[in-house]
C-alpha cells in the first residue's frame, strides 16, 4: 500500500520540477512585460522537438544538446519579440494582455501546424541507451533520466535566481517588474529588459521541453496543456518568487500524480483546475507570494 | 544649465501644459510651486523624457533633449526623484542605491557615490541590508533622494519631497537638499509646501492651470499678494 504511494510521490516530484521550470519562464515574462504569452507551451514543444531532432539527426545525447536547444529558443524568442511583441510595449496593461492573448493564440496555431507538417502527429520521445535504467531505493524506482531532468531543472532555476539577485542586469529586471517608470528614471532601458526577459523565458521553456522529450513524450498539440500547467503553477507560486514557483510546480505534480493513482488519470486536469480556483479565491497572491512582489 | 522653451504637453485628450518656459542656472535651487493639478509633475516628466512634448523643447547646456529617450537623459545628467519616491520596496536599500548608478559612467564610480550618499544620509548606511519596504516614510524619501544622487546628476529634479512627512522631518529633508546643492548639484524643486520652498530657494516659478503665472526671487514671491492668499493662508 505504501509502496505505490511513495512511487507516485516520486513521479509527481519529478514531473513537478518540469512544471516549475515551465512556469518560471512564463512568470518571468509576465512579471516584467505584462505579456501573457499563451504560446509559451508551444515554445516548450519547439524545445522538445529541437532536442528530438538533434538526437535523431546527429545522435547527440539529449542532455549534452541542451545548450544547442537554448540557442535555438533564444533565436526564436528574439525573432518573435522583434517581430510581434516589441510593438506592444507601449500599450496600457489591459490592452497588452488582450493583444498578447490574441497574438499568442495565433502563434500557437501556427507552431502546432508547423510541427504537424515537420514531425507528424505521432508521439515522439528520445530513447537513449540508458533510458530504461533506474535506481531502486526501498522498492521505489527512480528512473535515471527523470532524476537527471529534475536535477537540471533545479540547477536552471538556481542559476536564474542567482542571476536575478546577484547581477546588475538581474536587479534591473526586478526593479522593472516592480515599477518600470521608476526603473527608467534609474537610466534602465526597459525595452532591453523586456527583450532579455522574453528571450530568457523562451530559453527556459526550451530546456523544459527538451527534458520532457527525454523523460516523457512530445507531440505537436502538447502546447496548450503546458501553457495551462504553467499558468496554474504561476498562480500557485505567486509572481516574483522563483522558489515559490518551483514549489508550486512540485505541489501540482504531486497532487496530479496521487489523484491519478487514487481516482484515475482522467481527473488530472480537473484536479489541477480545482487547485487553481481554490488558490485564486483564497490566496490570490499565490501560496508563497507576498503582495509586494 | 536647463532651459525649457514654450512646452505644450498632455495626456490623450487633455492638454496639461501650455507654453511652459523656465530656466535653471548652474548651481541654483529653483522652485516650481502651484496648486494641485497645476502641471508641476507633468513639467518634470517632460524634462526627464517620460513624456514627450507636443511643442517646444527642453535644452540641457544648450543641447536639445527632444530625441533622447528617458533612460539616456539620466546619463546626460538629469536625475528625478518622482512624486512619492517610488523606491523599489521589494529590493534592499543597497540594491535601490546600486540601481541609481545603473548608467555606465555612474557605475564606474559607484562605490565613491555610495560613500557620498551615506555621508549625507547616514540612516541609509545603517539600513542598507534591509528591504526598502520596511523603511519609515522619512527614510523612504531619503532613499529616493539618495538613489537619484547615485547617478551623479548635474541637475536634480525633486517632486514634492516633503509630501506626507511630519514637520520636523520636512525641516531635515530641506536641510539635506540645501546641503546637496552646496555640494554642487543644481536643483529644481517642486513643492506644495510653498513657504518652506520659497525660503530655501533663490528663485521660483508659479504655475497654475498649466501656465507659468509668476516668477521671481523666493523672497519677492513670499510677499506677492496672490501667492500669499493662495498658498500661504492668511498669516
Ligand atoms: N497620467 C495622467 N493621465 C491623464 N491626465 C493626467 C495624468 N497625470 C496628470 N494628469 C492631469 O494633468 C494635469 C496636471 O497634473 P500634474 O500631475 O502635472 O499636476 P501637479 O501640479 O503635479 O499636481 P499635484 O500637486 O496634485 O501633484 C491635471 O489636470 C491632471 O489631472
Ligand atoms: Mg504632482
Amino acid at each position: 500500500m505504501l509502496g505505490p504511494i511513495a512511487q507516485n510521490l516520486v513521479f509527481g516530484i519529478m514531473v513537478g520540477g518540469l512544471y516549475g521550470l515551465a512556469a518560471v519562464g512564463l512568470s518571468l515574462v509576465f512579471g516584467v512585460t505584462k505579456f501573457l504569452n499563451v504560446a509559451h507551451g508551444e515554445l516548450l514543444m519547439l524545445g522538445g522537438y529541437a532536442g528530438f531532432w538533434i538526437f535523431t539527426l546527429w545522435g547527440v545525447d539529449p542532455f549534452l544538446s541542451l545548450p544547442l536547444v537554448v540557442v535555438c529558443l533564444v533565436l526564436i524568442g528574439l525573432v518573435l519579440y522583434k517581430l510581434l511583441f516589441a510593438r506592444m510595449v507601449k500599450l496600457t496593461e489591459e490592452n497588452k494582455i488582450k493583444n498578447t492573448l490574441l497574438v499568442g493564440f495565433g502563434l500557437s496555431l501556427v507552431f502546432q501546424n508547423m510541427a504537424l507538417r515537420l514531425w507528424s502527429a505521432d508521439d515522439r520521445g528520445i530513447t537513449t541507451a540508458y533510458s530504461g535504467q533506474a535506481l531502486t531505493l526501498f522498492g521505489v524506482r527512480f528512473p535515471v533520466v527523470r532524476l537527471a531532468s529534475l536535477a537540471i531543472a533545479v540547477v536552471t532555476l538556481l542559476l536564474l535566481d542567482l542571476f536575478l539577485h546577484r547581477t546588475y542586469t538581474g536587479k534591473a529586471i526586478r526593479a522593472t517588474v516592480q515599477d518600470w517608470e521608476a526603473a527608467t528614471l534609474m537610466g534602465i532601458d526597459i525595452h532591453r529588459v523586456y527583450l532579455l526577459s522574453f528571450v530568457v523565458g523562451a530559453a527556459v521553456a526550451g530546456i523544459a521541453g527538451a527534458l520532457v522529450s527525454v523523460g516523457y513524450s512530445i507531440e505537436p498539440a502538447m502546447g496548450l496543456e503546458w501553457t495551462l500547467i504553467a499558468l496554474i503553477v504561476m498562480v500557485l507560486g505567486g509572481l516574483g518568487s522563483i522558489v515559490g514557483t518551483f514549489v508550486g510546480g512540485l505541489v501540482l505534480g504531486v497532487t496530479q500524480s496521487l489523484t491519478s493513482y487514487w481516482i484515475g488519470g482522467t481527473y488530472r486536469e480537473i484536479v489541477a483546475l480545482l487547485i487553481f480556483l481554490v488558490v485564486l479565491v483564497f490566496r490570490p497572491q499565490g501560496l508563497f507570494g507576498s503582495k509586494e512582489g | 544649465m536647463l532651459t525649457v522653451e514654450e512646452i505644450d504637453a498632455g495626456y490623450k485628450d487633455l492638454q496639461a501644459l501650455w507654453g511652459i518656459s523656465l530656466a535653471v542656472n548652474e548651481g541654483e535651487i529653483v522652485a516650481l510651486v502651484g496648486p494641485n493639478g497645476a502641471g508641476k509633475t507633468t513639467t518634470l516628466r517632460v524634462i526627464s523624457g517620460l513624456l514627450k512634448p507636443s511643442a517646444g523643447c527642453v535644452l540641457l547646456r544648450g543641447r536639445s533633449l527632444a530625441k533622447e529617450p528617458a533612460h539616456r537623459i539620466v546619463e546626460l545628467g538629469i536625475s528625478q526623484v518622482p512624486e512619492g519616491g517610488r523606491i523599489f520596496t521589494g529590493l534592499t536599500v543597497l540594491e535601490n542605491l546600486e540601481l541609481g548608478a545603473f548608467g555606465s559612467n555612474a557605475r564606474k564610480v559607484k562605490d565613491q557615490s555610495l560613500q557620498w550618499v551615506f555621508g549625507i544620509f547616514s540612516r541609509l548606511e545603517e539600513r542598507q541590508r534591509q528591504r526598502a519596504g520596511t523603511l519609515s516614510g522619512g527614510e523612504r524619501q531619503m532613499l529616493a533622494i539618495g538613489r537619484a544622487l547615485m547617478s551623479k546628476p548635474g541637475l536634480l529634479l525633486l517632486d514634492e519631497p516633503s509630501f506626507g512627512l511630519a514637520p520636523l522631518l520636512v525641516e531635515q529633508i530641506f536641510q539635506m537638499i540645501t546641503e546637496i546643492n552646496r555640494q554642487g548639484v543644481t536643483i529644481l524643486l517642486v513643492e506644495q509646501n510653498v513657504r518652506a520652498a520659497l525660503e530655501l530657494t533663490q528663485r521660483a516659478y508659479v504655475i497654475e492651470n498649466g501656465r507659468i503665472v509668476g516668477q521671481g526671487s523666493g523672497e519677492a514671491l513670499l510677499s506677492f499678494e496672490s501667492v500669499r492668499s493662495a498658498y500661504l493662508g492668511s498669516s
